[in-house]
């Protein structure tokens, strides 16, 4: 078997035993976005001038693109986490192809968050959402939001790999929850300020956002948007494409650098 | 027969920004041997084992470890080489026993089932092996630590203060893995700040200062280029200046006030100087004296001789 391929399988395996190991936090983590579906969902959503099924229709792949956009900060964590208590470093004393350990993290960070988005599905159908367009459609949301997932988890490696400390992490990973904010996941970019609006829409979260909207068949493409928001699918699959081209190989080569 | 050399390096230079931690670092290890590096705290004993674990590059000069260029071929050292430490540890989620094979996958261990069984009966971790490591008592890791880097039989391994923070029985454990080791033909480069411990261990001793090997020797050796410990307890304060004129004739060299104690001490390398004549001399000089002695130099003597450093906080008579 190739070096790569053999390392990086037990990497994986590595980083989904700890989730077996402590359960704790993957559970905590998965229930944020059941929370946030409800409490938006049912709060806002008797606010907004929307009728309320249609809102949390709305709602359910803005929290799922919200969620993966998290890989952020769960990269940045876990990379950060193995750099100061110094299982990086005996990584690195090892005779470890140098990609297998970032490249390793963010596989099993995949099947988690695959693991973890159905329990969110699943409320979502209780209160109303269901998906619209085709099977095929579907499976293109699904696909497309992993791969978004990992093109974020492997910035967030990069982070964690240059902060090196659990608490800065931390700190940092707990302020990117704005993100989503600042983008289409949560509220229509329509009645923004311009300038807000060119940002919101501008942010890769509303593409992506948007794209799952349209393939999921719950909310039609704003055409008048801008252009990734407009051409969601295209748009989303560039921005995913982008940050996965940056940001993994950025990642290995400063995990394999010795300083 | 010529000598082997497990870890020879020449002139390795690092620096961390304005701080140059090693100012061109000999060492020669031969092989089947232990070596200790031994130095006060940023002497630069980490960034050796760091560099020599190819955990970092050095600014200059160049190292063999393990038969295989440390720059050049660090693959092939990483294969060889195995590291506990301060820094390279286990990982805190996984079990004993998930840590172990895990290594052992990534070491390419034939049947990594059985050999991690085999290393966590052998440290006595068998008991523990299941429970996550981060319950783990600090020597109950160590040895976890100890075990994942004997994976594979190391060529060298590398102890960075395998036992700093660790309780006597712990360290006794410690230590009697380490002479198991050399006897299976292991050869170990060990750091640490506890004189005794290379004492114990080590064949040959490095005595590291500001980024350099400032002397080598077996541990006899470097006792005997120092000689013996002169001590004398005086019975009031004040006469500890007659009892250090004593020493500082008898020994020609600067003796060591230590003001809690009321007590003097110096080293000296001449024979003929024994305890009847020591406490004649200070006698004649109407020293109250309460208790003397000559005992073999220790590490401590040795540190505080050829580094001008000491470990304790003994100060030298100004």
């Amino acid at each position: 078997m190739n070096a790569l391929a053999h390392d990086g399988l037990a990497m994986t395996g590595r980083q989904l035993r700890r989730v077996r190991n402590n359960p704790g936090l993957a559970i905590l983590t998965q229930m944020m976005p059941v929370n946030m579906l409800l409490f938006f969902g049912y709060v806002f959503g008797s606010a907004l001038a929307v009728p309320g099924r249609e809102y949390r229709s709305f709602l359910v792949p803005g929290l799922l693109v919200a969620t993966a956009a998290g890989g952020l900060m769960t990269g940045m964590f876990q990379a950060a986490q193995d750099t100061h208590r110094g299982v990086a470093d005996r990584f690195r004393t090892m005779p470890v192809s140098r990609a297998a350990v970032p490249l390793g993290q963010a596989v099993a960070d995949l099947v988690v968050t695959a693991a973890g988005t159905v329990p969110l599905l699943l409320v979502g159908l209780a209160v109303g959402w269901r998906i619209e367009g085709s099977a095929a459609g579907a499976a293109g949301a699904v696909g497309l939001l992993l791969f978004f997932r990992f093109g974020c988890t492997c910035a967030g490696i990069l982070l964690g790999l240059l902060t090196r400390s659990e608490e800065a992490a931390g700190q940092l990973g707990a302020s990117s929850f704005v993100l989503p904010l600042l983008s289409d996941a949560y509220i229509p970019t329509d009645n923004l300020p311009g300038w807000l609006r060119a940002l919101a829409e501008w942010n890769p979260i509303s593409a992506v956002t948007t794209a799952l909207r349209d393939l999921f068949g719950n909310a039609p493409v704003p055409r008048d948007a801008a252009w990734p928001v407009a051409h969601p699918v295209a748009g989303s699959l560039g921005w995913c494409l982008v940050l996965t081209a940056v940001f993994l190989p950025l990642a290995v080569s400063r995990y394999a650098r010795a300083e | 027969m010529t000598t082997t050399y497990a870890v020879l390096s020449e002139g390795l230079e690092k620096r961390f920004g304005a701080v140059h931690a090693l100012r061109g670092l000999d060492l020669a290890v031969a092989e089947g041997t232990v070596c200790g590096l031994l130095g006060p705290n940023g002497a630069g004993k980490t960034t050796a084992v760091r560099l020599l674990t190819t955990l970092l590059r050095p600014d200059g000069g160049s190292a063999r470890v393990a038969g295989h260029d440390l720059l050049r071929e660090a693959a092939d050292v990483r294969r060889r080489i195995g590291v506990t430490g301060q820094y390279a540890s286990v990982d805190g989620d996984l079990t004993g026993r998930e840590n172990l094979r895990l290594f052992a996958r990534l070491h390419r261990v034939r049947g990594p089932a059985a050999r991690a069984g085999e290393l966590l009966e052998r440290f006595g971790l068998g008991e523990a092996a299941d429970r996550r490591a981060s319950t783990y008592s600090g020597g109950m890791r160590r040895r976890l630590d100890l075990a994942a880097s004997l994976i594979r039989r190391p060529g060298v391994l590398f102890l960075d203060e395998p036992t700093t923070g660790l309780d006597p029985a712990s360290r006794a454990r410690i230590w009697q893995a380490v002479r198991e080791l050399k006897s299976e033909g292991t050869t170990v480069l060990l750091t640490t700040q506890y004189l005794e411990e290379a004492d114990q261990l080590a064949d040959d001793i490095a005595l590291l200062d500001r980024g350099r090997v400032a002397h080598t020797g077996s541990p006899a050796e470097l006792k005997a280029l120092v000689g013996s410990h002169v001590e004398a307890v005086v019975a009031e304060a004040g006469a500890l200046p007659r009892a250090a004129a004593v020493l500082d004739r008898l020994t020609g060299r600067e003796p060591v006030l230590d003001h809690e104690r009321n007590a003097v001490g110096a080293v000296t390398t001449d024979p003929t100087l024994t305890l009847p004549r020591l406490v004649r001399e200070l006698d004649a000089s109407g020293v109250p004296l309460l208790d003397a002695g000559i005992r073999p130099a220790t590490l401590d003597d040795v540190f505080l001789r050829l580094t001008g450093e000491t470990t304790d906080s003994k100060e030298p008579v100004a």
